[in-house]
């Protein structure tokens, strides 16, 4: 497995638990190259259970959304299953603002999200 | 638009070159005011989010990411406001047309998102009559 540079992967049984070593999600390059990482979760290395973990975030752009939404085709297109957990209230805003929390599977934590799979 | 006259404490108005770097400078300043005039976390989030979203829309959508352009930025701080006024040297937009996000044909759409957050998050917001010149204001939160 390739390195990944903005990613922390953790296999929890079958799940892939992806954490993000941003504590902002704003920079253009960081958010190019942080889409690039999560489609090659999917389309590379064939994991078709993710979950992606906010906990080390504390501020998320209209273009990382962007990438989230791609991510979640890309999943749909190859059958897997996507779920994002520890939401800081704030991002959680920018989510319900966007009706995004009706497209993607929201939990409150990585456990919750775990047993949902 | 008519504004009302406010006691401004803080001010920078500057022409930065056009990369979101640059604008972060300004914008971590007038955080940094805003939390030493105790704003809520609330409002500086937002204020946070509102700027990011506007500079990356007058440099990426406005000036096309031209390095000969220019982003000229006016940032006001008074005690229960902030001003924020984003100009870039493009052909400007017609902010109307921009279709609904939240649309549920459009809800998978992976752009187009940016002016509908800083709208959320601002108290009032508008567009001169060309569209590259936006001003943004937030007032403070009431405890």
């Amino acid at each position: 497995m390739a390195g990944y540079q903005r990613l922390d992967l953790n296999e929890v049984g079958d799940v892939t638990v992806v954490r993000f070593r941003d504590q902002k999600i704003v920079e253009d390059m960081n958010i190019q190259e942080l889409g690039q990482e999560l489609f090659r979760l999917v389309e590379a290395d064939r994991r078709d259970k993710l979950l992606l973990n906010f906990s080390s975030v504390d501020f998320l752009s209209s273009a990382a959304l962007g990438k989230l939404i791609t991510l979640d085709k890309k999943m749909k297109v190859h059958g897997g299953a996507l779920k994002l957990s520890n939401i800081r209230p704030e991002i959680y805003e920018v989510f319900a603002i966007t009706k995004l929390n009706r497209l993607f599977d929201i939990k409150d934590d990585e456990a919750d999200a775990l047993a949902a799979f | 638009m008519p504004m009302a006259e406010e006691h401004w404490i803080w001010r920078c108005d500057c022409k930065i070159a056009n990369d979101p770097g640059a604008g972060r400078q300004v914008l971590d300043e007038l955080l940094e005011r805003m939390n030493a005039e105790h704003w809520a976390q609330h409002d500086v989030y937002g204020v946070c989010l509102a700027m990011e979203e506007a500079l990356v829309n007058a440099i990426l959508h406005g000036n096309r990411l031209d390095a000969d352009k220019r982003v000229h930025i006016d940032c006001r701080l008074a005690p229960e406001l902030v001003r924020i006024e984003i100009t870039d040297e493009g052909d400007g937009f017609d902010p109307s047309t921009i279709p609904n996000p939240t649309d549920p044909e459009r809800l998978e759409c992976p752009s187009g998102r940016g002016v509908m957050l800083i709208k959320a998050f601002m108290s009032r917001v508008w567009y001169n009559a060309k569209g590259n010149s936006v001003v943004m204001e937030k007032g403070r939160e009431k405890a």
